[in-house]
């Protein structure tokens, strides 16, 4: 098979306008203002756009919006995750010939639910059918209900959970557009409100507004773009359920395949990475997500995020936006874990600190779908 | 038993035999015959072969807690009045996997324990649909 490692690179990110609380914009106006900076940012129009990819609504309606007739297009959309996995379809499409200047956008009015789609769900959906009527909350419920095998099974606990809140709220300190920037600790978050056990409000993502977007082409054009080019080197995508009740084991999930593929393709290890960006829909998806892509042994995550290892300063730099924990969290925030990764790649915060990750030069991303139900990983790094 | 205010399940032509057999008090659900097999929901083929080769069985109504959450928020109709109640996976004896609730026990993690016998209890929430519920195996 021909590598499509190394053949494309980001070329602009951006966030909406605004983030956070967002009542006077609909989810597609996020979209279309992510997609509008991003292109600014990398210096092209939406005229050179021939590849456009979403997630959440309709890539027929994203291209009506912004007046844009593409060659390739991919709605692909498999739940948080599914703007990693675009980066995988834009890869391919571009590094093949089918497109050369691929956008990618997110939109989601989550909080205050303006222009939002339905849900349209009939008393026959098998969800309906198999869950709805016991009263699981999703996806809290779901992830709960995960997390409690994995305690059973690896002895994992709250306190090991709460590390990874505390020391996200430490990187989301250091963020102006962070939504929760108060400094937190571990005996708050086992205070906070209980949601579903073994979940505290505090172990449980934002619900925002806001938009992302991003731009690839080839890694030719992209050097004579304006941002410093980041390349694709990995990616890896999967899934193997919808329904939490039908997840095949309740401690592992398709990370572990999306991974093992991204890290085959980039031909790198997890010790030539310098930051991780992990989705955290909740504490537990984080630490799941760590064993399930190969950074600990299994069953290990606990120990492994303990001592405020992943916080600023900490031997193991991830979420460093914040993440949906504390900075936002829309509906589907993979969009934002990329645009982070992106720009540390970039060292776009080279003035500011610890924000910026020293000498970063590879990141793993890792979006997370559904209820642990589908993955996708790339692995992103400097020419 | 109008007064039922939570989501209801509505079968369809796959899966009527399931709730059928909750409403006679009777579970079935199906196994796959080249395999053995049994799964859950009902599906119109085999999950593991594709085949038809496909029977509803009886099945005991006992298992073990696989999985479980403790739920203290939920704004859907009709459950806030029930907070904090137990959601449950039972894995039954049959071999397969179904979500249900744990009731007849203190929803409390001190008291709901992973590998917990269980057995259904048959609860009639309306006239035409029987929810499977499970509660703790006495002793």
């Amino acid at each position: 098979m021909t590598s499509i490692s190394g053949k494309t690179a980001i070329v602009g990110v951006a966030e909406s306008d605004r983030i956070g609380r967002v009542p006077d914009k609909p989810a597609i106006m996020l979209h279309a203002e992510a997609a509008r900076a991003a292109l600014a940012e990398a210096g092209l129009t939406k005229d050179d756009v021939d590849g456009l990819f979403t997630a959440g609504i309709s890539t027929l309606e994203l291209g009506e919006y912004l007046g844009i007739e593409p060659k390739v297009t991919d709605g692909t959309s498999v739940g948080g995750s599914s703007f990693v996995i675009h980066i995988a379809h834009a890869a391919t499409a571009i590094a093949t010939g089918r497109c050369e200047v691929a956008l990618v956008t997110h939109g989601e009015s989550g909080r205050s639910r303006v222009g939002m789609p339905g849900y349209p769900s009939s008393r026959d959906s098998l969800r309906n059918q198999f869950e709805t009527p016991y009263g699981l909350p999703q996806p809290a419920g779901s992830y709960a209900m995960a997390c409690s095998r994995h305690m059973y099974e690896y002895g994992t606990t709250k306190e090991q959970l709460a590390e990874i809140a505390v020391a996200t709220r430490k990187w989301a300190m250091l963020n102006p557009k962070a939504m929760m920037r108060d400094p937190i600790t571990i005996a708050d978050v086992l205070n906070s409100r209980p949601i579903t056990w073994p979940f505290n409000l505090l172990d449980c993502c934002l619900v925002t507004d806001a938009g992302g977007a991003y731009v690839m082409t080839t890694i030719e054009r992209a050097k004579t773009l304006r941002q410093t080019p980041i390349a694709v080197l990995g990616v890896g995508e999967g899934h193997d359920h919808a329904m939490i009740s039908q997840m095949p084991s309740l401690t592992q999930f398709a990370a572990r395949h999306s991974g093992a593929r991204a890290f085959e393709m980039a031909g790198v290890t997890h010790a030539d990475l310098d930051l991780a960006m992990i989705y955290d829909s909740f504490t537990y998806t984080v630490l799941l997500s760590l064993e399930e892509l190969g950074f600990c042994a299994k069953g290990e995550g606990g120990a492994f995020v303990s001592n405020q290892r992943t916080a600023p300063g900490g031997d193991f730099p991830m979420n460093t936006n914040g993440g949906g924990l504390s900075y936002t969290h829309p509906g589907m925030y993979g969009m934002f874990a990329i645009i982070e990764a992106v720009r540390q790649l970039r060292h776009d915060y080279a003035d500011q600190g610890i924000r910026q990750v020293p000498h970063c030069e590879r990141a793993l991303v890792h979006g997370t779908g559904g209820v642990l139900s589908s993955a996708g990983t790339a692995i992103l790094g400097r020419v | 038993m109008t007064d039922y205010v939570k989501p209801l399940p509505q079968s369809d032509p796959i899966t009527a035999p399931f709730w059928e057999s909750l409403k006679a008090h009777a579970m079935q659900i199906q196994r796959c015959n080249d395999t053995g097999k049994f799964f859950f929901y009902p599906r119109g083929l085999s999950p593991f072969t594709l085949s038809d080769n496909i029977s509803w069985e009886r099945v005991s109504g006992r298992g073990v807690i696989h999985a479980f959450t403790i739920v203290y928020l939920n704004r859907a109709p009709g459950f806030s009045d029930d907070l904090p109640y137990v959601v449950a996976l039972i894995a039954l004896d049959e071999g397969a996997r179904m979500m249900s609730n744990l009731i007849d026990v203190t929803p409390d993690p001190e008291h709901v324990k992973i590998g917990m016998p269980v057995e259904i209890v048959y609860d009639d929430v309306t006239a035409d649909i029987t929810l499977p519920r499970f509660r703790p195996i006495a002793g």
